[in-house]
C-alpha cells in the first residue's frame, strides 16, 4: 500500500498462474490411490470382486478403446451435446438475466413463473423433455440446456443488481448516454457474474448429460457407461467414468480460458 | 455564528473565470414509507471561483447529500443551486450531472475493467470533438505531470494500491476541465501516512490547475489544512453552522499546524464540530432504543 512502490513493473504485468505442479505429495497421493486400487482387487475385499485392476482397465483401454472410432464419436456427441446447450444457454440466459435486472415490468411479469421453474431438478425434465421434443438428440441438448439456464439467468441477474451506482453516475457526469453506458458500462459489469455463471453451468451440464444419455440416449460417453454396466463388463464402466473425468476438466479448461479472455482486468 | 470568509491565497494562480457556486436555500426531505426524513434543511452557502471549501460534519449530516445535488444525481426538494448564475438544480428541474462537475467517492470508482488510460480518456471521449489519440496524449501528459503517473498508464485499477487509484480518480476528473470539483471523502478509509501524501498530491494539483472544489470531510484537520474556507454542518437535518475562513499561507505546510494561527482557528472548529457529533451519537442512541 505504499505509495510510490506499486505497479512499477508496468507495461507487461504479468498475470500470476494457479500453480498446478504435481510435488512428491501430490505424487504419492495419486501413486497410493492407485495402489490401493490393486491391493483392493488382488485380495478381493468386499464389494472388489468383480472389479478390474488399474492395469487391465489400461490394457483394456489401449486394446480396444483408444484406436476405435466409436469410443471417440461417444466423446464428440456428448461434447456436442453439452456444448450446444451450454451455447443456448448462454444465449438466452445472458438477456434475460439483463432484463431482468433492467426493466422493472418485464421482471414483475415473468420472474414468477421463471422462480417457479428453477427448483425442478433437470433430471426430471426428461421424460416431459422426450415427450414434447421430436427427436432424442433435441430433447437431451434441451436438458442440458436447462441446466445451464437457470443457474447463468440468476447469475447475471444478481450481477446487474450489483452495479455500484457510482459507476454509472460518472459515467453520465462525464457525458457517456444511456446506450453507451450499457455498452461501456453495465455489460463489463456483469462480465463477472457471466463468468461464474459459465464456471458453475458447465459443471452442471456435464453432470445432466451423462445422467440424460444413461436415461435417454443411445450415444454418448453416458451411453458407454451404462452399456458396460448392462454387458457385465466393469472394465467399460472404468473407461466410460475416467472418459467422462477427463471431458469434465477438459470443458472446465476451456471455459476458464474463454473466462481469462472476457476479464483482462482480473489478475 | 458566521464569518463572511474568501479570501486570495496569494501564491496560487489566478482566479478561474468560471466555477462560483451560489447554493441558496436548499432543502431535502425524503420520505419512505411515509416518514419524512429531512436531509438538508435551508442551506445557503456561496462559493468564489476557485475556491477550495471543506465541508464538515457527522455522518448523517447531509454531506453527501449536498455533494449528490451540485453532481446532479439528486434534485433539492426546495431552493435553488446556481453555476456561474445558471440554475443547475432546483425542484422543477431534472438532475443533470455533466462534465463541469465532477465527483470523485469515498469508495473509489475507476472502472475496473479499463486501464488507467482508459478511465482517464473516457470522459473526453464520451464528450466527443477529441480525437483518441489527442485525448490519449492529453491523459499521458497530465499523468506524466502528476508524479509520473504516467508509467501506470497500462495498468488495471485493482493492479494499484488505494492511493494510485485515488490519485488516478482526481485526474481523470481533472481532464475534463471540470468548472467544480466535487471530493466525498476521498481520503477516508486511507491511514495517516497515506492521508497526507494524498493532501500533498491534491495541493499540487489544485496550485497547478486551481478550480472551485468541494471537499466533503469529517476529518477537521484534514479540512483546515486544505481548505481556504471550512463549513461546519449540524447533524440531520443538515444546516450551516459554523463558516470559517482559513487564512494560512500556501502553499501548506505540516509544521503550520503547530502554528498560533492553525491552533486558534482549530480552537475554534473544534468545538461545533464535537458539539454536533455528541449530539449526532446521542440521537443515533435514541433512535436505536
Amino acid at each position: 500500500m505504499k505509495d510510490a512502490t506499486v505497479a512499477t513493473t508496468s507495461p507487461a504485468l504479468p498475470r500470476p498462474r494457479r500453480a498446478r505442479r504435481l510435488d512428491w505429495r501430490g505424487t504419492s497421493s495419486v501413486v497410493g490411490f492407485f495402489l490401493a486400487w490393486q491391493l483392493a482387487v488382488n485380495f478381493s475385499l468386499p464389494g472388489f470382486t468383480d472389479i478390474p485392476t488399474p492395469w487391465e482397465v489400461l490394457v483394456t483401454f489401449v486394446r480396444d478403446f483408444l484406436f476405435s472410432a466409436n469410443y471417440w464419436s461417444s466423446w464428440l456427441v456428448s461434447f456436442q451435446r453439452v456444448f450446444l446447450g451450454f451455447f443456448l444457454a448462454q444465449i438466452i440466459g445472458i438477456p434475460l438475466g439483463l432484463f431482468f435486472g433492467t426493466h422493472a415490468t418485464f421482471r414483475a411479469l415473468v420472474l414468477p413463473v421463471f422462480e417457479m421453474m428453477r427448483p425442478i431438478p433437470p433430471l426430471a425434465w426428461v421424460p416431459l423433455s422426450i415427450l414434447f421434443w421430436p427427436t432424442t438428440e433435441a430433447s437431451i441438448v434441451f436438458i442440458t440446456f436447462i441446466g445451464a439456464f437457470f443457474i447463468i439467468t440468476i447469475n447475471v441477474f444478481e450481477g446487474v443488481r450489483s452495479i455500484r451506482p457510482e459507476h454509472v453516475w460518472l459515467a453520465r457526469s462525464l457525458g457517456a448516454g444511456t446506450l453507451r453506458i450499457f455498452r461501456r458500462i453495465m455489460i463489463p459489469a456483469v462480465v463477472p457474474s457471466i463468468a461464474v455463471g459459465m464456471t458453475l453451468g458447465i459443471a452442471v451440464t456435464w453432470n445432466v448429460v451423462i445422467a440424460a444419455e444413461m436415461i435417454a440416449s443411445d450415444s454418448g460417453l453416458g451411453r458407454l457407461t451404462w452399456e458396460g454396466y448392462v454387458s457385465s463388463t466393469p472394465t467399460i464402466v472404468i473407461v466410460g467414468m475416467i472418459s467422462i473425468g477427463l471431458a469434465g476438466y477438459l470443458s472446465t479448461m476451456i471455459v476458464d480460458w474463454i473466462e481469462s479472455r472476457m476479464m483482462p482486468w482480473k489478475q | 455564528m458566521t464569518t463572511t470568509a474568501s479570501h486570495p491565497p496569494e501564491d496560487l494562480g489566478p482566479r478561474p473565470q468560471t466555477g462560483g457556486l451560489g447554493i441558496a436555500n436548499v432543502s431535502k426531505v425524503y420520505d419512505p414509507e411515509g416518514r419524512a426524513v429531512v436531509a438538508l434543511d435551508d442551506f445557503s452557502l456561496d462559493v468564489e471561483a476557485g475556491d477550495f471549501v471543506a465541508i464538515v460534519g457527522p455522518s448523517g449530516c447531509g454531506k453527501s447529500t449536498l455533494l449528490n445535488i451540485l453532481a446532479g444525481f439528486d434534485t433539492p426538494t426546495s431552493g435553488e443551486v446556481l453555476l456561474d448564475g445558471v440554475p443547475l438544480a432546483g425542484p422543477d428541474l431534472a438532475p443533470r450531472p455533466g462534465p463541469d462537475r465532477v465527483v470523485v467517492f469515498q469508495q473509489g470508482a475507476l472502472f475496473p475493467w479499463m486501464t488507467v488510460l482508459g478511465n482517464v480518456t473516457y470522459g473526453l471521449l464520451k464528450q466527443g470533438g477529441v480525437s483518441r489519440r489527442e485525448a490519449e496524449a492529453r491523459a499521458i501528459t497530465l499523468l506524466a505531470e502528476s508524479g509520473k503517473l504516467d508509467r501506470i498508464a497500462d495498468a488495471y485499477p485493482a493492479q494499484l494500491s488505494s492511493g494510485m487509484q485515488r490519485r488516478v480518480e482526481i485526474i481523470r476528473a481533472l481532464i475534463n476541465d471540470p468548472r467544480v470539483l466535487l471530493l466525498d471523502e476521498p481520503f477516508r478509509a486511507m491511514d495517516t501516512v497515506n492521508k497526507s501524501t494524498m493532501h500533498r498530491h491534491l495541493l499540487e494539483l489544485y496550485s497547478r490547475n486551481r478550480k472551485t472544489i468541494v471537499f466533503i470531510t469529517h476529518d477537521l484537520e484534514e479540512a483546515l489544512f486544505l481548505a481556504d474556507r471550512v463549513i461546519v454542518m449540524t447533524t440531520r437535518p443538515g444546516t450551516l453552522k459554523m463558516d470559517i475562513a482559513v487564512n494560512l499561507p500556501r502553499p501548506r505546510k505540516r509544521e503550520m499546524m503547530a502554528s498560533d494561527a492553525y491552533l486558534a482557528l482549530r480552537e475554534k472548529a473544534v468545538f461545533a464540530v464535537s458539539e454536533e457529533a455528541k449530539r449526532a451519537f446521542e440521537r443515533g442512541e435514541r433512535e436505536m432504543a
